[in-house]
């Protein structure tokens, strides 16, 4: 990939004082109407989301499928339930209206201990309309799970997820967005992580015409650990947009990210935000970040702001990275020089790029899934199985 | 059946536009055949790179006139992997970097492609296992990323190693020597040599004489200003050796 752009970022050298807290509230009302001017929205297609930023009556609703073993429960619950509420922290105005709007919230649970190898898969579908959504997943302490929630059909959705990792425990979350053309969601996560916990959070962006992930990480306790991986395939109308904040509150806890972007057409868009917060009282943090985007077409468009605050000296490592770059030409024309047609070469790229993202998440279904999409979406003849290897 | 590349009255632009293209090649004749080694040496900018890229159809290159024929066929209507298929091989001095696609699967890949399916597993990986240690390189090699990372000598035996496992009809190394300490010159050579014994035509580009101590020429061009100059037999070598590219107008030295 060649490097075209490394925009522009800020390291918070502390100069300044302490940053603004992030306001969160519960009440819609809290939250002016967003406006392209915000610095939260800017990046947004507003127009195409006015109805969200007004309550409404949900119309229809997302029904799931949950393939899972006994031991994990799950269960409809309405919004007062004491399951429900303990994470979500709304920072915007739908994510507020969400909060306020959803009639009930799924809530699924790994209890204390359990250790469940197959992932639990949540199909998710809808009919069109528009929907407020709510759902809990939660990990008990000590447990070691991987949940899957896989979205398709075409509706106008506002979501919170609240993602509770207890002390000790070990949580694969994975946001599928597989959405049918037309869908739009908008959906705030908001992790937390207990005493020694470890999250490996993955969203992938496949279908849809406008996803928006906002992302928090909060740590309870200290020694939290979360891995958060992105893969998005941005098609023509489609924008693709994910929003992080990593917010270090404890010590020894550590995050690494890593978003990787593929864009194809001139109206293809996505974003990423990467905003890490290192609090005083954060000592031996270590954080890492990484934004890749590939542009295939030109008058694609990939937006990647990361930002920094580090607010004490005593940290482990802080770095973060950004690059946007397009399809290299002489990639292709060595792939090619060795006989391999040009459809071909291109498909070794892609993959080549979405390799070391892709491997991480370490579910060999969902990767293939993946791939096949990608590869689909790129024109593709049915991709075949993945080479095997020599060794 | 002996094959046979004919370069005929190569002229060869490089540049963005039609306004803006500078001419590089500027009428080269030459003619490869199966088992004969052919050397083409010249001073720094004297084309005989881009004579090589051509050849291949880099997209930086232009051809303006003239013929590249393969055995009658025309080189310059094909696509850079038809070019490769039809059994022209180009070991290049900067291979390019492909990150997140495993040597290994590259091979595969480009092994299918020139052979027209893919080989059989369990005889595939004695074949790589195989060229990989003649050319001492570690079984480990296969999982990197293709030419990530890969210091100089290690690119060199990468490119060697596909000429070994790709079989192409006509060979065309370029500058395959520069950046190799003497071991390394010698594995490589040694490779080069094992596949000229299988009988086909070999376009050695060189700056320096020392890697035809290994790999003995046929014949000699020497490059000059976009063209060939002088050809002769492996004594124009040891001329060259003797007297660098003085004689051309240029102070640089062709023995190291």
């Amino acid at each position: 990939m060649t490097l075209i752009d490394d925009r522009p970022h800020s390291h918070g050298a502390g100069s300044t004082g302490s940053p603004a807290e992030r306001f969160t509230s519960r009440n819609p009302e809290d939250f002016a109407q967003p406006s392209g001017r915000d610095e939260d929205w800017r990046f947004t297609p507003i127009r195409a989301l006015r109805p969200l930023f007004e309550a409404f009556e949900p119309t229809t609703r997302i029904t799931g499928d949950v393939e899972a073993p006994d031991e994990v429960s799950w269960s409809i619950l309405p919004r007062s339930d004491e399951r429900v509420g303990r994470a979500s922290q709304p920072a915007d105005r739908v994510s507020a209206l969400a909060w306020a709007g959803a009639p009930q919230a799924f809530v699924l649970q790994i209890p204390a201990g359990a250790q469940i190898a197959a992932p639990v898969l949540v199909h998710g579908t809808v009919e069109p309309g528009q929907a407020y959504e709510h759902m809990v997943i939660e990990a008990g302490a000590g447990s070691r799970a991987t949940v899957v929630v896989d979205y398709a059909g075409a509706a106008t959705v506002a979501e919170n997820v609240e993602i509770i990792v207890g002390d000790g425990a070990a949580l694969t979350f994975v946001s599928l967005q597989d959405w049918a053309l037309g869908a739009v969601h908008l959906s705030a996560h908001d992790a937390c992580l207990g005493r020694d916990a470890t999250l490996k959070h993955v969203v992938v962006n496949l279908g849809g015409e406008l996803v928006r992930l906002s992302t928090t990480v909060r740590y309870d306790a200290p020694g939290g650990q979360v891995e958060l991986l992105g893969v998005s395939f941005a098609g023509p109308k489609q924008h693709f947009e994910s929003r992080l904040y990593i917010d270090h509150s404890m010590p020894q806890c550590a995050s690494n990210v890593l978003y990787k972007n593929a864009l194809l057409g001139d109206t293809s868009r996505t974003v990423w935000i990467g905003d890490v917060r290192i609090r005083p009282a954060a000592t031996g943090t270590n954080t890492y970040e990484m934004n890749r985007n590939l542009l295939l077409s030109p008058g694609a468009r990939a937006d990647s702001v990361p930002n920094l605050e580090i607010e004490t000296g005593e940290i482990a490592g802080a770095g973060h990275a950004s690059a946007t770059g397009r399809f290299d030409d002489l990639q292709l024309f060595y792939l090619q020089s060795r006989g391999i047609d040009a459809e071909q070469a291109q498909r070794l790229v892609i993959r080549g790029f979405f390799a070391d993202v892709v491997a991480r998440i370490g579910l060999p279904d969902l990767q293939q899934r993946i791939m096949t999409a990608i590869e689909a979406r790129l024109g593709f003849a049915a991709a075949e199985p993945e080479l095997e290897t020599t060794s | 059946m002996p094959n046979t590349l004919e370069i005929r009255d190569l002229h060869v632009s490089v540049g963005d536009g039609a306004d803006d293209l500078t001419e590089i090649l500027k009428g080269v004749d030459l003619t490869v055949s199966s088992g004969e080694t052919h050397a083409i040496m010249g001073p720094n900018g004297s084309g005989k790179s881009t004579l090589a890229y051509s050849i291949a159809g880099h997209p930086k290159y232009t051809v303006t006139s003239g013929e590249i024929l393969l055995d009658g066929a025309d080189v310059l209507a094909m696509t850079v992997d038809e070019r490769a298929r039809a059994g022209l091989f180009l070991a290049m001095q900067y291979p390019v970097e492909v990150p997140g696609v495993s040597v290994s699967n590259f091979l595969r890949t480009a092994a299918t492609a020139m052979r027209g399916e893919a080989p059989k597993l369990r005889t595939w990986v004695k074949e790589v296992n195989g060229a990989m240690a003649a050319l001492d390189m570690d079984k480990a090699f296969a999982e990197r990323s293709l030419n990530e990372g890969f210091s100089g000598g290690e690119k060199k035996r990468h490119e060697i190693l596909q000429l070994e496992l790709l079989r192409p009809k006509i060979a065309i190394l370029d500058e395959t020597d520069s950046g190799l300490d003497v071991d390394a010159l010698r594995v490589v050579s040694e490779g080069v040599n094992r596949v000229r014994e299988t009988g086909i035509g070999t376009l050695l580009i060189t700056h320096y004489t020392r890697i035809l101590r290994y790999i003995k020429p046929d014949f000699v061009h020497v490059f000059f200003d976009g063209r060939i100059a002088e050809s002769g037999g492996p004594e124009l070598a040891d001329h060259l050796e003797a007297e660098g590219y003085t004689r051309f107008g240029v102070n640089e030295t062709a023995s190291a």
